[in-house]
């Protein structure tokens, strides 16, 4: 639970014709602790990119990552857009398997209750929904308690109403447990309903385009008509996002 | 329920058979299950039967055990690391097309007819085979849940042991599998070429005798005790790895 700061002056990709192309060039970003950041860009910007050199999977980049607190090594929640649990642990044990050190039963109990899996804690995963394996990654994730949580368009390919669910679920668990998250969606809505704050990428080279605060109190976020309403200002008064999206 | 009366039925359709044909060659080159069984028998309370399968299960369980513990280390190492891969490709494609006789020959000439070069035969007819399992097997490995792994900073034992292994489960039974299917075979060979104990050096002498119902009891023998292997060492492990499958 910090801020960080994000700086990277050059990431390059060699294409399938061993051609170098800039990815991302002199991206600057600052997240605030605790707060709620939804990047919003086209597919193929390179959101995913960022995503792994945050969470040092990807060294092959110029710049920095660096907390607002001394540390070595960030702790990185990373919520794929694939659940990407192992499918021979149960639900349960998937998430015991991120913590390092035996966690009280009672901290795990309380996870798993947040985001209603109790009753198939010890099912496997393919017999899960994927409304439920995208919850149990989401629990995974905070579990560990990390400093920052990637999510990578993660409610993509569930039907609306799942996706609302779910969405109500990480707010209602994001409320109890604070955490600074950088969540990527190229859903204009999704990332209203979510987010404090929006931050537009143009295509490779990514740079941003703008950022702005979401200014709707959350109590009123799950009206849709305030969300559509906000959307619509959004685009008349930066004209430029409508070609992102 | 229907499967297990018919597999049953075949079962002892195959011995009929057997039993009718034994009747109507009338000849002690074919016995009959009845003869063949009691012949069984005797071989067992003589202990000649049980000393030489115990031997050649031995000799199995040895150079099986070298077999798959060298293979998968080497497989894998192929597998994670293309250079190293590209560099032994050849000698696994030469190694693979050594007819397992040649082999045998080779050792038994270049060691003696030595309990070490017995085992090394069946070891160096086998590791290609596993090698080339687990290879594949490493190759097709998610790269999704080891970035996964990496990206919740697991160490190298719990990435190994939960997230590669598992994968690699499949590949190593497949392997278990042929493994025993060719060694069973090979070893006899290496038995009768070159040791004087064991099924194959038995096998041999029933054949100078014309022995045919010792060959067919010892046979059986054999069957029965590989079908044990299967039913209760393979498929519980298979179950218990296998359970999370829908």
């Amino acid at each position: 639970m910090t801020g960080m700061y994000i700086n990277i002056k050059n990431k390059t990709y060699t294409t399938a014709d061993s051609q170098k192309n800039t990815a991302i060039s002199n991206l600057n970003l600052k997240l605030n602790k605790n707060q709620f950041v939804c990047l919003v860009g086209p597919s193929g910007c390179g959101k995913t990119t960022l995503l792994n050199i945050i969470a040092n999977l990807d060294n092959d980049y110029e710049g920095e990552i660096r907390l607002d607190k001394p540390q070595f090594l960030p702790t990185i929640g990373y919520i794929f857009q694939n659940p990407r649990l192992l499918p021979w642990r149960t639900v349960r044990e998937n998430i015991e398997l991120v913590l390092n050190n035996h966690q009280s039963r009672k901290y795990i109990d309380s996870l798993l209750n947040s985001m209603q899996l109790t009753e198939h804690q010890h099912a496997y995963p393919e017999h899960l929904s994927l409304g439920m394996s995208r919850r149990v990654s989401i629990i995974r994730a905070f579990a560990i308690n990390p400093d920052i949580l990637l999510m990578d368009e993660p409610f993509v390919s569930l039907d609306p109403p799942t996706a609302r669910q779910v969405r109500n679920s990480l707010l209602k668990l994001w409320q109890q447990r604070p955490h600074t998250i950088l969540f990527v969606t190229h859903d204009l809505r999704e990332a209203i309903t979510l987010a404090d704050r929006l931050i537009f990428l143009s295509t490779p080279p990514m740079s941003v385009i703008s950022e702005i605060d979401v200014t709707i109190p959350r109590k009123e976020r799950k009206n849709e008509d305030a969300i559509e309403d906000f959307r619509q200002q959004l685009l008349n008064e930066h004209p430029d996002i409508k070609t992102l999206l | 329920m229907l499967n297990k009366t018919l597999s049953l039925f075949s079962f002892f359709l195959l011995i009929a058979i057997w039993h009718g044909l034994a009747i109507l060659i009338n000849d002690n080159t074919l016995p009959t299950p009845v003869l063949v069984l009691q012949v069984l028998w005797q071989e067992i309370e003589s202990g000649q039967l049980p000393y030489h399968l115990g031997i050649t299960l031995l000799r199995l369980i040895i150079s099986f055990s070298i077999a798959m513990i060298l293979g998968c280390a080497i497989g894998i190492t192929l597998g994670l690391n293309k250079k190293i891969d590209a560099f032994f490709d050849n000698w696994l494609v030469i190694f693979l097309n050594i007819p397992a006789l040649v082999t045998i020959i080779l050792c038994y000439v270049w060691f003696g007819l030595i309990e070490s070069a017995a085992i090394l035969a069946v070891v160096i007819n086998k590791i290609p085979n596993v090698i080339v399992t687990l290879r594949e097997g490493t190759r097709a490995l998610d790269k999704d849940l080891l970035e996964m792994a990496r990206s919740y900073h697991f160490t190298k034992q719990k990435t190994f042991f939960h997230v590669i292994w598992p994968q690699l489960h499949p590949f190593v039974m497949a392997a278990t599998r042929s493994g025993l299917a060719l060694i069973w075979k090979i070893i006899l060979v290496v038995e009768l070429l070159g040791r004087s104990d064991g099924m194959g050096y038995q096998l041999h002498l029933f054949f100078q005798l014309f022995d045919v119902a010792s060959i067919l009891a010892y046979t059986i023998a054999f069957i029965i005790v590989i079908q044990g292997i299967e039913l209760l060492i393979l498929k519980p492990l298979d179950k218990k790895a296998l359970r999370w499958r829908r």
